[in-house]
């Protein structure tokens, strides 16, 4: 009797992930599929024509993409990380003195509950459709002087046109990339930055004529303005 | 005659697509930082060193060739001796969308100076 109590509960312990794992696709299906693409087909060929159709980061290379611990707690706290909403020129307004966001077009992320969140994540996590695009060994995370990678980012690559790499400092059309190393996978954001749009053909970010050193460079300047200073 | 009107209706239906992806392309890559009337004052100005240009000012734009427009789009600021803030989209955009931009360009600058002297 025992040894069947013993079986039934080490079956019930292998098949909780996989039923945690069904109720976040459920969830996915359900709330996010409307604006994130979870597919690499969903995402589309006509990359230009979708971008501008496009109202949220897709989903389907995820487990690529995000870092699990982050992504769990964002889901139920969303902050927003692009000043300018995914889409920007869906949200700018033409004024005298120049165009400003709409901050009323831009939408709310909603927020799930922890368990939600917890079955959401780790549906998202199966996905890495862009699994051939990350290799773990091409980033080797360093360290770069604070200043040195500051005048990188800002003055001679010029990233600070569309990225705020402080609050507030930077322009607002791309996302945040103070948060960048919080969020993101380091294999990731150094493939990303290195090819955006071998991840997103759409992709608005441009891609740059930089060798794999510089690459990092840059990869190392979010990752000191990223982490926790002590 | 018949086969003159259709080569000439075909080039004018060309002439419009290649002005609707000009004008598509310019929306998603360029109005962040050139503005959505393509003045310069574009969202991220505010936050940038060195001012957009402002692609409505015919004596700006007169400065410059359809070849030099073409090379500063495909190959960034750096190419002519400008700022890096201005990104190369080569990566991004073939050489027929960087025409088609360029010829948009062109529509903003001198649509008004164009039609004046029509």
């Amino acid at each position: 009797m025992r040894r069947a109590t013993h079986l039934l509960i080490g079956l019930l312990g292998l098949c909780l992930p996989w039923t945690a794992a069904a109720d976040g696709a459920a969830v996915a299906e359900g709330q996010c599929a409307a604006c994130h693409a979870l597919t690499a087909t969903e995402q589309g060929e006509a990359a230009t024509l979708v971008r501008a159709e496009r109202q949220a980061p897709p989903l389907h290379y995820a487990g690529d993409k995000y870092r699990a611990e982050w992504l769990e707690a964002w889901l139920q706290a969303p902050a927003r990380i692009r000043p300018a909403g995914y889409f920007p020129p869906a949200h700018a307004q033409h004024h005298a003195d120049g165009d400003r966001v709409d901050p009323a077009s831009l939408p709310e992320h909603p927020a799930l509950a922890s368990g939600e969140a917890r079955a959401v994540t780790g549906f998202l996590m199966t996905l890495r459709a862009a699994d051939g695009l990350v290799d773990p060994e091409a980033y080797e995370p360093g360290s770069v002087a604070l200043r040195m990678g500051m005048l990188d980012f800002r003055k001679f690559k010029g990233c600070n046109a569309c990225h705020q790499d402080a609050p507030d400092e930077g322009g607002v059309s791309g996302p945040e990339v103070y948060t960048a190393w919080q969020r993101l996978q380091p294999a990731f954001i150094f493939s990303y930055v290195k090819n955006p749009t071998a991840w997103d053909p759409g992709s608005m970010m441009p891609v740059p004529d930089m060798n794999d050193a510089a690459v990092a460079k840059l990869v190392n300047y979010l990752k000191v303005i990223g982490e926790p200073q002590p | 005659m018949s086969n003159r009107i259709i080569i000439l209706f075909l080039l004018a239906v060309a002439g419009t697509c290649a002005a609707d992806e000009g004008s598509l392309l310019y929306r998603v890559y360029c109005t962040q930082c050139h503005g959505i009337e393509g003045d310069g004052n574009g969202i991220n100005a505010p936050h940038m060193a060195v001012q957009p240009r402002d692609h409505t000012d015919p004596s700006e734009m007169a400065t410059r060739t359809d070849e030099d427009l073409f090379k500063v789009i495909k190959h960034g600021g750096k190419a002519i001796n400008k700022s890096v803030l201005m990104p190369a989209w080569g990566g991004n955009l073939s050489d027929e969308q960087i025409h088609a931009l360029v010829a948009h360009l062109r529509d903003l600058c001198c649509q008004d100076a164009a039609q004046a002297a029509r």
